[in-house]
């Protein structure tokens, strides 16, 4: 589903270039459910934001769907985020002007979808997180877990493919951040593809696969014992 | 997805009330300057007969020579008897007529009336069929009184309404200073603006004349030129000595339908010019010159240099407002920057964003065009105090103005938020999203 082969991903500025990602290799099949662990600034999201193609690489390959995204075109990239990807993110990130329905028919509607069946499609997903009644909230009336259920009834009314969720429950409390990961974990039932970046290793557990990353590389835990001791250090930096 | 952005754009000016205040105000204030400006200017310099504007010609003949400083190409801008009636005489246009403004004393049929001063003008009936003069009653005298000094009068539709109650009073009679004149017809309103036909005595944008009477008849009733008369020499006394002088006070015009037609009457100038040197009436070659409609009123500087002047100062307003409005619009959209993220990420394209924020600009636009209308209609009653109450009164809303003032407020705004659209599509989603 999600393949990346000696990607990279350099930031540069007049006097430094900094590798976000480097010689970055993952394989993610149909239907996994993996979880992205690491430091901070060891490149987890960008690596998700490359995977989701709200942001372009340096170098190497980057597969989805068995399609090269590289020479891809904004319109054709945000086509397929549209079509196969959904975000969830930490933040939430709804659209405060919008209510419930509004922000979950955003991407319905880029997609050129009917009336009637974006209605069908919001009506069903709100049914699926538990907040049918909440239709016409706006996100400042809902709590911190009802915008996230909100935000994963958007990314679902579009049936993705591809869920990519940047630690999902990272600003909710246990009660109901456990909620979120049981509806993420039903996603993944109904066969969809689920990348989820965490730092919380007990998340990490619940998924089908861990992969670690430090200094904008895939490692093995098993023969790289540095993940303690690179925590909180920030992305290589290389000077001209 | 056009009624979907339109339905956000709407959204988005309940927003920030007071930045879309702003904005509106700006624009509106813009608009209305440069469209009460414009809406003067318009009335001032349009072509007062744009389809034969360019068939009507008047011919210029420098009859004073280089005398009392006068610069090379600065002709009289009218002619002498004497050029005058050899122009007619030869005949060579499609049609031609020589006119002056006369003023007389009209005496309203009836024991009690009192006279009233009437305006009008002494030429040949040619005038009518040349300028498409329209007729409501009857039609202009016949030739047959342009060459036997025949007692015809044209008169007009408030003339006819003042003194017969606007019936048919072709065939009846009018007194004017005394002699008697036939109505041979009655024209429908038509006041040129400007007056093309006579923009040498006064703005020409006068109201309109009462009567129309044969040059030849009035020639010989020795009526004076109510219009100006420029001399530059004394003429010799008695009224053929004033005919037969160098003084200018006749138009002239002539109509050329096509291009073969213009320069055998240019060839035809020339030739009479260089025919009064060697006759001895000139010692030097005069100039002539032959002007079409659009190049008279640009000789004779029709439109009054204050319309242009207030004319550009109110766009430079407008481009002042504007430059504000891009900063307004810049802080409206970039405050949204984490939307533009979100939209990015779930499947907006940058075209989609362009097409999203440009239709919120044109609804800000639309809004502040309103305004822009109304501010336009109040400048309208205020034009009297920047210009001369002929012009002033000439501008006016129409149909035309009121599109035209909403169209230009869409565009103006559609334009100013060019940048901050594109601002707006180049957000990077990814550092939207990261710094959330």
């Amino acid at each position: 589903m999600l393949k990346m082969n000696h990607l990279s991903k350099v930031y540069r500025t007049e006097v430094v270039e900094t590798y976000a990602l480097r010689d970055f290799n993952i394989d993610v099949k149909e239907g996994e459910f993996v979880a992205v662990t690491g430091p901070s600034g060891s490149g987890k999201t960008t690596f998700l934001t490359i995977a989701g193609l709200l942001e372009t690489f340096s170098g190497g390959e980057y597969h989805l769907d068995g399609i090269e995204v590289s020479q891809l075109n904004d319109n054709a990239r945000s086509k397929i985020r549209n079509e196969k990807i959904g975000f969830i993110f930490q933040a939430f990130n709804l659209i405060p002007d919008l209510n419930v329905y509004d922000n979950i028919e955003v991407p319905l509607r880029y997609r050129g979808m009917k009336g009637a069946e974006r209605k069908q499609r919001i009506m069903d997903s709100l049914e699926r997180v538990g907040l049918s009644s909440r239709a016409k909230h706006y996100p400042a009336e809902l709590s911190g877990g009802q915008q996230q259920r909100v935000a994963i009834a958007r990314a679902l009314a579009g049936s993705p493919r591809l869920l990519l969720a940047d630690e999902p429950t990272g600003n909710l409390d246990t009660q109901m951040a456990r909620g979120v990961l049981e509806l993420i974990e039903d996603i993944h039932r109904d066969g969809a593809t689920i990348v989820m970046v965490t730092h919380d290793p007990e998340l990490a557990a619940r998924a089908q696969r861990n992969v670690h990353i430090i200094d904008g590389q895939v490692v093995d835990l098993s023969e790289e014992p540095r993940f303690h001791a690179h925590a909180g250090e920030a992305a290589q930096g290389q000077t001209l | 997805m056009f009624a979907y952005y339109l339905q956000l754009g709407l959204r988005s000016l309940r927003r920030n009330p007071a930045l879309t205040a702003l904005m509106v105000i700006a624009i509106g204030f813009g608009v209305a300057a440069s469209m009460t400006t414009y809406a003067v200017f318009r009335a001032v310099s349009g072509d007062p007969i744009p389809w034969k504007s360019d068939q009507l010609f008047v011919p210029q003949i420098d009859s004073w020579g280089p005398a009392q400083g006068r610069q090379a190409g600065d002709l009289p801008d009218a002619l002498s008897y004497t050029d005058a009636m050899a122009l007619m005489r030869a005949h060579v246009g499609h049609r031609q007529t020589a006119i002056y403004p006369v003023g007389l004393s009209l005496i309203p049929p009836g024991q009690t009336a009192k006279p009233i001063a009437a305006h009008g003008y002494a030429t040949y009936t040619d005038f009518f069929s040349m300028f498409d003069v329209p007729f409501q009653y009857g039609s202009s005298w016949p030739v047959s009184d342009d060459t036997g000094r025949g007692n015809a009068v044209v008169i007009t539709r408030k003339l006819n309404q003042r003194l017969f109650g606007g019936a048919d009073s072709v065939g009846k009679v009018i007194n004017l200073d005394g002699s008697d004149y036939r109505v041979s017809g009655v024209i429908r309103d038509w006041n040129p603006k400007p007056r093309f036909f006579d923009v040498a005595n006064g703005s020409g944008f006068g109201g309109e004349a009462d009567f129309y009477m044969p040059f030849t008849r009035a020639i010989d009733l020795q009526i004076g030129t109510g219009g100006n008369n420029n001399c530059t020499k004394v003429a010799a006394a008695g009224w053929d000595g004033w005919l037969h002088s160098s003084c200018v006070w006749i138009a002239y015009w002539v109509e050329l339908p096509t291009a073969a037609a213009v320069t055998r009457y240019r060839n035809y100038l020339k030739g009479y010019a260089a025919d009064q040197r060697k006759s001895g009436r000139f010692d030097w070659t005069p100039a002539v010159r032959l002007s079409d409609v659009p190049q008279w009123l640009n000789l004779q500087h029709v439109v009054p240099p204050e319309t242009r002047v207030s004319m550009l100062i109110s766009l430079g307003f407008l481009v002042v407002c504007l430059v504000n409005t891009i900063g307004l619009l810049l802080a409206k959209f970039m405050r949204r920057a984490p939307e533009i993220g979100v939209r990015r990420a779930l499947g907006a394209s940058r075209r989609e964003i362009y097409k999203q924020f440009l239709l919120e600009a044109a609804a800000v636009g639309l809004v502040g065009g309103v305004l822009g209308l109304l501010l336009t209609g109040v400048g309208m009653l205020g034009v009297g105090l920047v210009f001369e109450a002929d012009v002033a009164r000439l501008a006016h809303m129409n149909l035309s103005l009121v599109m035209l003032t909403v169209l230009v407020a869409v565009v103006a705004t559609l334009l100013a938020a060019l940048y901050p659209t594109w601002r707006a599509a180049s957000v990077q989603p990814a550092w939207q999203l990261k710094s959330n």
